[in-house]
């Protein structure tokens, strides 16, 4: 299938991409744990600049679709994949691909916040050395900036030696999206990142993940409808059905908790199912 | 038997045992107190070990470790990384976890026999310091591996995941962030292990021998203190007080070591973490 | 798709070689094991091979210059020495769990659980050199000359009762605490519910810590050389001197040549065995104990 025909297919959904805003697409994807299917027949674009949520009850296969955009599953000698992502010009289910390359160019924030049990500054320091920064000077200045990106700089701009562990649990969070950051990546994968915060520092993550639109495209599994709504410009809802996830709807996140178009999206989103 | 007699018994047993520790020890300190002297620590042994001191003997006992120890760690180390970051417990890594297990449970004995045919005779390595410290190492391996290997397994998996998803090199996540924070479990390893070949002697009597002269070479035969304390008290009359003396230091010697080896470790990784 | 999967876990040249290298590492340790078990069958052969292995058994003696090879009363004497040592470990060890897990608490508690590791750490050399000017001169007293059966147990029995309370602590901690609650619920005495109900629940997580005691019993050397007297023979009474398969080695392997080396080396091979059987069946009891506690 050749670029073209991808993108004149995907137009065919009901909202219509222009061949620069599609960023990632998806093309009925499958996940297998073992013999069993988890996840079935996922098609799903992701638009450049786009913050896409993914919503559905908990062990309908959100996290498992997720990890597999950055080949996270492929840890799992259990998982198989099957189906296409086009990427950049490649398939990265069937091309041999550079995964180390790939992970920096796909950032991933998870449920709990994960820093490295080191000070703030190796947090951001290590993946930047990993990917070759040699310049200390260099590695400085960008950690400052991802930092003030996230909003933390002046929060520990005067500690950056003391432990990251220290941190509170939304600062934390906001260190691990702040380490992706730095990295410059061009989608941002979030497993629900504000699900482990309490309020206040949930609703500091949540500006956070507004603010970063345009910038990267943003795909967010959430189980906060509301969060989902605000925040979102599409939205796929996934559902179980036979012990596995299929995607039910996908589309522009107002038409679809407005009028959603399947009963099942419209019972979810009403709070009478799921 | 009422309640009432059922716990006391409990407590009277449980202060027989603290009896039994305070006797054992309150004897090692209070014979052996008189005769710890800098001069003991310094001097050469006379008259078979009843007078004199242990200088050789110290050195000898250091040596002994310090080759074990330079053998075991980095091949412990390595083991246990492999074992539980890259062998994905395929059916080799299963195997050589039970070999481990199998190997940690051979009586001390027998790896002195061992030693004795393959270090000194095969290799032709003969009674030495070598021979000693080789045997040594492999009797530590399995248990100095088997405590790193559930160290780094106990890690958080969530950065060993975090590490990855940024697309660092797992090599560079394992020593960067999962063996720092296994710290705790490779101190515990390595206190075990220094317990264990300080106070080892039936591994190293017919590994690094008997010969309480100042070692020259790592090639020389050489005494250590344990093998030390068991001539005095056996072969020696007249010994006992020398016994003595030699039993109180070398359990202050491995407390110092472990205190030692702790903060080493604490060093080393607090650098690895804020450099 | 999963030759690309293990792909991923390596995701760089310096991965693959430091796997590589790893893994190299590992089997060289793991052929450690096959390295000592051919050392130990090679050595001993001579006896093995031509079926004088029966010699072992069948000799008239222990008389290993006049090629007289019975090995009989040094196993018996090991099996006393170590028998007496769990007998005597075990009640004494069960109480110290008991107190540290029903009894025990603050202080008390971890001072005591540290005394119990202290213990541990004793080197056995030192138990002998405390067991022979100590507690001998107190046994020759009563019978002569003291370096006995008795002797030897009772310092064996000190050197394994922290692995006894400590893996017994263990395994009491982990009764299920419904079923404890339940027990004092029915109006269980404190006696009732430890004996009846805590005890029997954690029975195979206790007798997992007794054999793997039992195993460090048999291979000790130091202790039954320094305490237990040395004498080949037939332990009659408990203040019988007696020679254990270990002392022997450690005593005979300066001058044995010939048959005679391999003869040690066979008893260093029996032992070996013996000590891998019964942390087979410890493993073996303690899997079985964790299926239950899940269940």
């Amino acid at each position: 299938m050749t670029v073209a025909e991808v993108i004149d297919s995907v137009i065919d959904n009901d909202v219509a991409i222009s061949p620069t805003s599609l960023h990632m697409d998806i093309r009925d994807l499958s996940i297998y744990y073992g013999e069993k299917l988890a996840v079935g027949g996922i098609s799903l674009p992701l638009r450049r600049g786009k913050i896409t949520a993914l919503i559905g009850p908990s062990g309908c296969g959100k996290t498992s679709f997720l990890t597999t955009l950055n080949q996270l599953s492929s840890l799992n000698s259990d998982v198989r994949v099957d189906g296409d992502i086009f990427f950049d010009g490649e398939n990265l289910v069937k091309d041999s691909i550079d995964f180390l390359t790939l992970r920096r160019r796909i950032g991933m924030i998870f449920q709990k916040p994960n820093p490295f049990p080191l000070s703030i500054f190796r947090n951001l320091d290590l993946p930047l050395k990993e990917h070759g920064v040699k310049s200390r000077a260099l590695r400085q200045e960008k950690i400052e900036k991802a930092l003030q990106d996230v909003g933390l700089w002046e929060e520990v701009k005067t500690r950056l030696n003391t432990p990251a562990l220290a941190l509170s649990g939304g600062q934390q969070q906001r260190l691990c999206i702040a380490r992706a950051l730095i990295l410059e990546p061009e989608i941002l994968l979030m497993d629900e990142p504000c699900s482990a915060l309490d309020p206040i520092s949930s609703g500091v993550v949540e500006d956070l993940i507004m603010r970063l639109r345009e910038d990267y495209t943003v795909v967010i599994v959430t189980h906060n409808l509301a969060q989902a709504k605000r925040i979102s410009d599409f939205t796929a809802f996934f559902w179980t059905e036979n012990n596995a996830g299929k995607m039910i709807e996908f589309g522009d996140s107002q038409c679809l908790f407005q009028s959603p178009k399947n009963a099942l999206t419209s019972a979810y989103i009403s709070g009478t199912k799921g | 038997m009422s309640d009432r007699i059922f716990s006391f018994s409990i407590y009277c047993i449980s202060l027989i045992v603290v009896a039994a520790f305070v006797w054992i020890i309150s004897d090692v300190v209070l014979k052996g107190y008189s005769l710890v002297s800098w001069d003991f620590i310094v001097s050469e042994p006379e008259d078979a070990g009843r007078g004199g001191g242990i200088a050789p003997i110290l050195v000898s006992t250091l040596w002994v470790l310090l080759i074990a120890l330079v053998i075991a760690l980095p091949l412990g180390i390595a083991t246990a990384i492999w074992l539980a970051e890259f062998s994905r417990s395929n059916t080799g890594a299963v195997h050589i976890g039970t070999a481990l297990d199998v190997l940690a449970g051979v009586p001390s004995i027998v790896y002195g026999l061992f030693g004795n045919a393959f270090f000194c005779i095969y290799l032709g390595l003969g009674y030495s310091i070598l021979s000693g410290g080789l045997t040594l190492a492999c009797m530590i391996l399995p248990v100095f591996i088997r405590t790193c290997e559930s160290g780094i397994r106990a890690v958080n998996s969530d950065w060993r995941l975090g590490g990855i998803a940024l697309g660092m090199r797992r090599s560079v996540v394992v020593w960067k962030i999962l063996l720092p924070a296994a710290k705790p479990a490779i101190i515990a390893g390595l206190v075990l292990s220094i317990g264990r070949a300080t106070a080892e002697t039936a591994a190293l009597i017919f590994t690094s021998g008997y010969v309480d002269r100042m070692p020259e070479s790592m090639f020389d035969s050489a005494r250590v203190l344990a093998v030390h304390i068991y001539d005095l008290t056996m072969n020696v009359t007249g010994g006992d007080q020398a016994a003595y003396g030699s039993a109180l230091i070398l359990i202050v010697l491995i407390i110092v070591l472990n205190a030692l080896a702790q903060s080493l470790l604490d060093s080393w990784f607090r650098r690895s973490e804020y450099s | 798709m999963l030759s690309k999967a293990s792909y991923t876990q390596l995701g760089s040249k310096l991965d693959v070689v430091v796997s590589v290298v790893l893994s190299v590492l590992s089997f060289l340790c793991a052929a450690l094991l096959c390295l000592i078990l051919w050392f130990l069958i090679s050595e001993s052969w001579t006896l093995i091979a031509s079926g004088q292995w029966q010699r072992f058994f069948l000799d008239e003696g222990w008389y290993p210059l006049e090629g007289l090879y019975a090995m009989t009363p040094m196993i018996v004497a090991s099996l006393a020495l170590t028998l007496g040592a769990v007998l005597i470990a075990l009640p004494i060890g069960l109480a110290c769990a008991i107190y540290l897990e029903f009894y025990a608490r603050g202080l008390p508690k971890k001072a005591f659980r540290s005394l119990l590791n202290l213990l541990a750490g004793i080197p056995s050399v030192v138990f002998g050199l405390w067991g022979l000017t100590e507690l001998v001169p107190l046994i020759a007293a009563i019978k002569a000359p003291g370096t006995s059966v008795l002797a030897g147990a009772i310092v064996l029995s000190l050197m394994i009762l922290p692995t006894v309370a400590l893996t017994s602590a263990a395994a009491l901690s982990g009764v299920n605490r419904n079923t404890l609650a339940g027990a004092h619920a029915l109006g269980f005495t404190q006696k009732t519910m430890i004996i009846a109900v805590a005890i029997p629940s954690a029975r195979s997580g206790i007798i997992s810590g007794v054999l793997l005691s039992t195993a460090r019993a048999i291979g000790e050397t130091m202790v039954v050389l320094m305490v237990a007297g040395n004498v080949v023979q037939m332990p009659d009474s408990l203040f019988a001197p007696v020679r254990a398969l270990t002392s022997n080695i450690a005593l005979e392997m300066a001058y044995a040549l010939g048959d005679h080396r391999a003869s040690l080396y066979a008893s260093g091979l029996l032992l070996t065995l013996i000590v891998w059987l019964l942390a087979y069946l410890a493993s073996y009891l303690n899997e079985k104990s964790r299926v239950f506690a899940r269940v």
